[in-house]
């Protein structure tokens, strides 16, 4: 390499790890604003505000759906398994809402701890499989989330 | 290793490269539209469907490699970029010029489908999570890559405000890979990983792992025909293209 080339690629290097530095920082700063939802430790924590529009996200506890016979009012418990909070929403859910599925849900939290929700979103897990392997698995006494760990 | 550099140095003409490609592209086309079609009809037709999300997974055959090659392409900008910066190698700007509006294309089609998808299994279009919201930001660096290149009155200053560019925005290629993994998202995590087995079973994945493929194919040939028409334009004076036309 002649000294020239070998100065532009030390140039290029230098810029290329003070751009990732300054990524890195930025990320590192803005990490809490990134981070889509809370979970519900965070809101037990009294880290997410009260009265002011929050995404909270986490598991459907199974068992805790209750729906309103006449409206479409509905509650849930949304958990990630260290504390769960109460979510009161009216209108219609998205297909993939169960008990068990993983959530995101949009809404004020009001001052009884309960969160009001306007939108719930259902979450994709990265596991895919035809049905009757879901119904081997739930067969065999396994959630779909133990895909991987199954032969 | 000398053998290497002077096949290298040979291959990066623009004379030779157009030479080699003009044999090579009719073989990639045929792969490409073999492989596409191929896998097209088996991720449509016999893949066997969801069991939460039933047929609307199938846009996952369109919207991984589209991802995939929206951020190959992206690199390999960035690769060309810095050869075109440290080497002069004309051929290497080349080839980045004509590589940025199909990464832009395949960036647009992974959030496009990407959007369909979540409609009926999220029920929302978009959220401003750290996945969408990094892809989002490689259709701008993808779209500023494009417009910084033609904003410049010379050829050759537009071709090292470009590289550069690229080469700061690859920073954005691993915060798109990780951002499901360091932050709360709503997209899901990878399903395939390189130290665990695929979160699907091989009767969904073969299918998938040959329209990457055929993505892939698809990606070489039109760069390659492509390639060879940028030679053209640039070179239209040169007297090895003029007897070309005669």
């Amino acid at each position: 390499m002649t000294p020239a080339r070998r100065r532009r690629l030390g140039v290029l290097l230098a810029l290329v790890v003070l751009a990732a530095v300054a990524a890195g920082l930025l990320g590192y700063a803005l990490r809490s604003n990134i981070n889509l939802f809370f979970s519900p430790s965070q809101v037990a924590a009294g880290e997410a505000p009260v009265g002011r529009q929050i995404r909270a996200g986490g598991m459907v506890e199974t068992g805790s759906v209750a729906r309103d016979a006449d409206s479409l009012a509905v509650t849930f418990t949304v958990t990630d398994f260290q504390a769960s909070l109460e979510v009161a929403y009216q209108g219609i859910l998205p297909d993939l809402f169960r008990e068990g599925q993983g959530v995101v849900v949009v809404g004020r939290l009001a001052d009884d701890g309960v969160l009001q929700a306007d939108q719930v979103l259902a979450k994709h897990d990265e596991n895919y499989m035809p049905p009757e392997v879901a119904d081997a698995l739930a067969a065999a006494g396994k959630s779909p989330a133990d895909y991987r760990r199954t032969e | 290793m000398n053998a290497m550099i002077r096949w290298l140095h040979g291959v990066t003409s623009p004379r030779t490269f157009y030479a080699l490609a003009g044999r090579w592209q009719p073989w990639l086309w045929a792969l490409a539209i073999l492989l596409l079609g191929a896998g097209a009809v088996w991720a449509l037709l016999f893949a066997p469907a969801d069991y939460q999300q039933g047929d609307s997974f199938r846009i996952l055959y369109v919207h991984v490699p589209a991802a995939i090659l929206a951020q190959s392409c992206f690199v390999l900008m960035a690769v060309a970029g810095a050869i075109f910066l440290i080497w002069r190698i004309k051929l290497a700007d080349m080839v980045a010029t004509v590589i940025a509006p199909f990464g832009a294309a395949m960036t647009g089609v992974a959030l496009f489908s990407g959007s369909v998808w979540g409609v009926p299994t999220w029920g929302t279009w978009w959220v401003w999570d750290a996945r969408l919201t990094s892809m989002l930001i490689q259709l701008f660096l993808y779209l500023g890559v494009i417009a910084l290149r033609g904003a410049f009155a010379s050829r050759d200053g537009g071709a090292r405000a470009a590289s550069l560019l690229t080469l700061v925005g690859v920073i954005n290629i691993p915060i798109i890979k990780y951002s499901v993994d360091w932050w709360n998202t709503l997209h899901q995590p990878a399903t395939f990983t390189l130290t665990d087995r695929p979160a699907m079973p091989a009767e969904m994945w073969l299918p998938l792992a040959v329209m990457v493929l055929g993505f892939y194919a698809y990606f070489v040939a039109l760069t390659l025909t492509r390639t060879r028409s940028e030679i053209l334009r640039r070179e239209g004076r040169k007297r090895w293209v003029l007897e070309l036309g005669s």
